[in-house]
């Protein structure tokens, strides 16, 4: 449930850039939200379409980019998807240290009209 | 047929949260209160866990006032707990949400007195899930986070983020270890590879257990993190 908050937030921003365009609709939200961000896009599409009514992004198509979250190895320097209960490298076995890669959640641009 | 203009964007749906975290941190820094944002699964025993490093910080550090802001869905029990014994605590109530964010500490603190010659410690108790307070700033100078012996030792596994951004982590319960098959080796496999740094504590609420310790690491951590800001803040005034 903690989705309907960040998509009052993600709302407040797509608007702002759309009225600093001077546009009379936000027609698509492109998103990124990496899967470790904590965030479940079919969610936010189902608040958005509540709390997007009356605001200049009612109607709007919310395009999420999803981004699976990679583990950097310290040994051999590979970027690597983690198997279930493993943190190890697939290709030297040495445990690999988290990233950023996977916790992105940020608007990359709306289209306007 | 109207035309459609793509706007460039990028900017970070947690922004405002974070600008206000760190207005909470500065203000917190200023006022010689180290916050410690209090993390765990419902149960684990945040609560115990608090009062007994209160309790060996009015042994080790009497001038340090230890105040607790209680963040809980929809009850005030554990407020009550601690202001019995004369702690100062307030309460949030989420209504529902799963975590503490940065508005609501800021509007929390305004109330709060912080008064005091050897600073304060102030304790905010999330609410317990192991999930969604790691994702959110609230202004805090450590994240602690409690973990227990009863919870298994798969928790570093299943749930990486909090573990990854623990400033500080406690093994709750050890006493209960002699009865469960709890796999040391394992869960510490899995918290180093998400955070090398981290100090790890194995505590007892029951007995008393390594709080001497957690207290003591909280008070040298409390000097580092507002003896940086003095030093930065004489700077600033040359």
């Amino acid at each position: 449930m903690h989705e309907y908050p960040v998509t009052e937030q993600i709302i407040g921003i797509a608007t702002k850039h759309g009225l600093d365009a001077r546009a009379s609709e936000v027609s698509v939200i492109h998103l990124v939200v990496g899967e470790q961000s904590g965030y479940i896009g079919e969610s936010i599409q189902m608040y958005f379409d509540i709390i997007s009514e009356g605001t200049l992004c009612e109607g709007a198509r919310l395009d999420i980019k999803s981004v699976r979250p990679k583990l950097s190895c310290p040994s051999c320097g590979t970027l690597f998807e983690r198997k279930p209960m493993s943190f190890a490298c697939p290709k030297c076995g040495t445990d690999g240290a988290p990233t950023e890669i996977g916790k992105e959640f940020y608007i990359e641009s709306i289209e306007v009209i | 047929m109207h035309d459609v203009n793509r706007i460039s964007v990028m900017e970070d749906i947690h922004g405002e949260n974070g600008r206000i975290a760190a207005e909470v941190n500065h203000s917190l820094t200023h006022k010689s209160a180290f916050a410690v944002n209090v993390m765990g699964a419902p149960g684990i025993g945040k609560t115990t866990v608090l009062l007994n490093i209160i309790e060996r910080l009015a042994v080790l550090a009497p001038e340090v006032k230890p105040l607790v802001i209680e963040g809980d869905i929809a009850s005030d029990i554990d407020t009550q707990t601690f202001r019995s014994l004369g702690i100062a605590a307030s309460q949030i109530n989420t209504f529902g949400a799963c975590h503490l964010d940065a508005p609501q500490i800021h509007n929390a603190v305004n109330n709060i007195d912080f008064s005091s010659v050897g600073g304060s410690i102030l304790f905010i108790e999330n609410v317990g899930n192991l999930v969604c307070p790691a994702e959110f700033s609230i202004g805090e100078h450590v994240k602690l986070l409690i973990c227990s012996v009863t919870e298994g030792s798969d928790k570093p596994y299943k749930y990486p983020l909090a573990f990854e951004k623990a400033g500080l982590i406690l093994l709750n319960k050890v006493d209960l270890a002699p009865h469960l098959d709890f796999d040391e080796e394992f869960f510490m496999k899995g918290v180093r590879a998400l955070n090398k740094s981290a100090p790890v504590i194995k505590v007892s609420g029951k007995t008393g257990e390594g709080f001497s310790e957690v207290a003591e690491v909280l008070l040298d951590m409390k000097s580092v993190a507002l003896s940086s800001h003095s030093h930065s803040h004489s700077h600033s005034h040359e």
